[in-house]
């Protein structure tokens, strides 16, 4: 994702999320420019699924992207740390008991 | 005309329009006026071409299947002639590589120059909107290569439409400077239009076996789908006035003879070669 | 954190090989140098164009026609992918434009080189791609994730491009006199500039130091030239064609080949702009950028006038 300075004659940024085939989740690919939505998809049509990459886009104009501070990742991220009781291995059933 | 040579006529001219338009926007390559609309121009340039060689592969088997008598006659190109009389089968490339302009039956207005990206979309959007009710048309002929042809076209032809009428709207609802362009591109491209719909004897001959279809039957609708994009695009409609036409039959613009010097000068500089 | 408590953090995620993000703290330099190579290859990329472009409309087959098409535009992705990376670094892409027009920025100097015969698309594919490729790999696994990113994607559709080059050469070499005759004109022609892709000897090279430590470079230049060289004589020696250094030669204790000298007048010559073609090259992208001005505020201009019907509409309803 990117910072954009401003520019008036520069077609604004937008970031490009493709689901790469049915089932699975919108994935960021990559970004590009366009004058409006409607372009930014069919941009990424063109740029971003030359090669059958995706049945499905999504595009958001970088500038409405709001992203955590990566300064305050231990503070956000490392207190999950030590949460392990949220993950199924933490719980030992014998091996008997089936389909859990 | 007998229907294996009106067949072949027809399918040539189709074959045609792809490789002439496909390599008119191929010329875009590389500058474009943003990266994003060079790549978008290419794939479109890489359908008609991708069009462009299975109508050729489909021409070449129907030539190939036709009396040596026939052979020998229809194609002016000497170098066609002699794999003619050496027995040779023919394919898509010594359809594209070897027939000078006359035997070329792309319609006129795929031949006209990018000059700038207002004639660019223009020249676009009077195919696009035209392919995009010929081929629906054409995918309900009753020869089956064809009409398969014709379906995998539709989908692409769509998004060509989407693209070539969406760049009218913008050109034409853009500013003062684009709106002059694009109105200028489209009243010299319209006299152009015309030879979309005219019916030669390769097409009555293939309309009357139910290959083809009255082409002339497809303008009403055509007129329609140009003047709502064109009402959008805030476009005045040019008056219908002359229209140019001879492509069809093989009497072009001077353009299309410096196409294929440039497209076929490999193979005419190194004749017989495999590349 | 103060300055040095970040500068000590960034080193620590470069030394533990984690990579750095658009938003993460980085020293001056490391962007700086980040966007002046990033852009330098995104360059490179869009001026690379234009020598196989010359050949889009003369290609011999239809076949070829499609694949250079697509070859092409493949590098325009490139470039999109590669200036979108250097946009997360805080520059636009038309600051970018504007170092490149400018001559302020540079790009690859093999781009400068001319392409006179049909050969010349198989030599580029083989030798061009196939030393980029050379240069891409590591380049995956850089210590700043979007150029990490975009190179992988980079690499995973390059893969075709050196094949088709070389099959050109495959086709040639087995045609007609003539046609090996053109595939060794071409190989004499580009062999000597495709080695001057990997940039000075490391001796001479000011950056590379630094940008090893950064993980922005993972293998110096001589490193990669001579890993392009062992791989490539062989792959000649299946075309017949010969590689036009008299001094190569295997050598047995090295487990390399050795070869010749490369012209470094020759190469900074290019580089300063006296290129058989630089003059024409960057022209071509300045009069594209130009030409295409309209066209880019005719978008804007609708797209804004869309938007204010859009809420005219929506504040009447």
């Amino acid at each position: 994702m990117a910072q954009q300075t401003t520019n008036k004659n520069e077609w604004p940024l937008w970031e490009v999320f493709i689901r790469s085939k049915a089932g699975l989740d919108h994935k960021h690919a990559g970004s590009l420019h366009a004058a409006d939505a409607e372009m930014a998809i069919e941009n990424a049509r063109d740029v971003y699924t030359r090669r059958m990459e995706g049945v499905s886009i999504w595009v958001v104009e970088s500038k409405n992207i709001h992203a955590s501070d990566p300064g305050e990742s231990e503070s956000l991220y490392d207190p999950a740390n030590d949460k392990i009781y949220r993950h199924p291995t933490f719980y030992n059933l014998p091996d008997a008991v089936k389909y859990m | 005309m007998n229907d294996q040579k009106a067949l072949l006529q027809y399918t040539l001219r189709l074959a045609d329009d792809g490789l002439i338009l496909g390599h008119r926007l191929g010329e875009w390559c590389g500058h474009g006026p943003i990266l994003e609309q060079d790549i978008a121009l290419t794939n479109t340039s890489l359908d008609h071409l991708g069009r462009a060689r299975s109508l050729y592969q489909y021409a070449a088997a129907v030539f190939n299947a036709l009396p040596v008598a026939d052979k020998a006659a229809f194609f002016t190109s000497v170098a066609i002639q002699k794999e003619v009389a050496e027995e040779t089968a023919i394919d898509e490339d010594d359809l594209a590589y070897l027939r000078d302009g006359w035997d070329y039956r792309n319609v006129l207005l795929v031949e006209q120059p990018n000059q700038d990206w207002a004639y660019t979309v223009a020249r676009s959007f009077f195919y696009d909107s035209f392919n995009s009710l010929f081929f629906k048309e054409l995918s309900k002929s009753t020869d089956q290569t064809l009409a398969s042809i014709a379906e995998k076209s539709l989908k692409e032809v769509t998004y060509h439409l989407r693209w070539s009428s969406e760049w009218c709207v913008r050109l034409g609802d853009g500013t003062d400077e684009s709106h002059a362009r694009m109105q200028q591109a489209i009243n010299e491209l319209w006299a152009y239009t015309g030879e979309l719909f005219t019916m030669n004897d390769a097409d009555a001959a293939v309309a009357a076996q139910g290959i083809g279809m009255d082409l002339a039957a497809l303008r009403p609708q055509w007129k329609e789908l140009v003047t709502s994009v064109f009402e959008e695009a805030t476009m005045a409609m040019p008056t219908d006035a002359w229209m140019h036409k001879g492509g069809k039959d093989g009497r072009h613009t001077e353009y299309l003879g410096y196409i294929l010097a440039e497209l076929q000068f490999v193979q005419r500089a190194y004749p017989g070669m495999e590349w | 954190m103060t300055v040095h408590s970040f500068q000590e953090h960034f080193d620590k995620k470069i030394g533990s090989d984690v990579s750095i993000e658009p938003r993460d703290w980085m020293p001056d330099d490391y962007r700086k140098t980040l966007i002046r190579q990033i852009s330098q290859h995104a360059h490179s990329e869009i001026i690379g164009m234009l020598p196989e472009g010359n050949w889009i409309s003369r290609a011999p087959s239809l076949r070829r026609k499609a694949v250079l098409l697509a070859k092409v535009q493949d590098e325009a992705g490139h470039g999109l992918y590669l200036y979108s990376a250097a946009e997360t670094l805080g520059i636009t892409r038309d600051e970018l434009y504007d170092q490149l027009h400018s001559g302020k920025a540079k790009y690859s100097s093999i781009f400068n080189y001319p392409t006179l015969t049909w050969a010349d698309m198989g030599a580029i594919g083989w030798l061009v791609d196939g030393a980029a490729i050379m240069n891409q790999v590591p380049l995956c696994r850089c210590s700043y994730g979007p150029y990490a990113r975009a190179m992988v994607r980079v690499c995973k559709e390059e893969s075709f491009h050196q094949r088709q080059g070389y099959e050109i050469m495959l086709t040639l070499s087995n045609g007609a006199p003539m046609q090996k005759k053109m595939a060794q004109d071409a190989l004499d022609r580009w062999w000597w500039p495709s080695l001057m892709m990997f940039g000075p000897p490391d001796a001479e090279s000011g950056n590379t130091e630094q940008s090893m430590r950064w993980r922005i470079k993972r293998l110096t230049n001589d490193e990669l030239r001579q890993k392009f060289i062992d791989v490539t004589v062989e792959q000649a020696n299946i075309l017949g064609l010969t590689i036009p250094d008299k001094n190569l030669k295997w050598n047995e204790e090295r487990g390399h080949y050795d070869s010749g000298v490369i012209n470094w007048d020759e190469f900074w010559n290019v580089v300063k702009g006296n290129g058989p073609c630089n003059k024409q090259r960057l022209d071509a992208r300045k009069n594209a950028w130009a030409d295409g001005q309209w066209v880019r505020d005719a978008a804007m201009a609708h797209a804004e006038k869309r938007k204010a019907r859009k809420e005219k509409a929506a504040k009447a309803a």
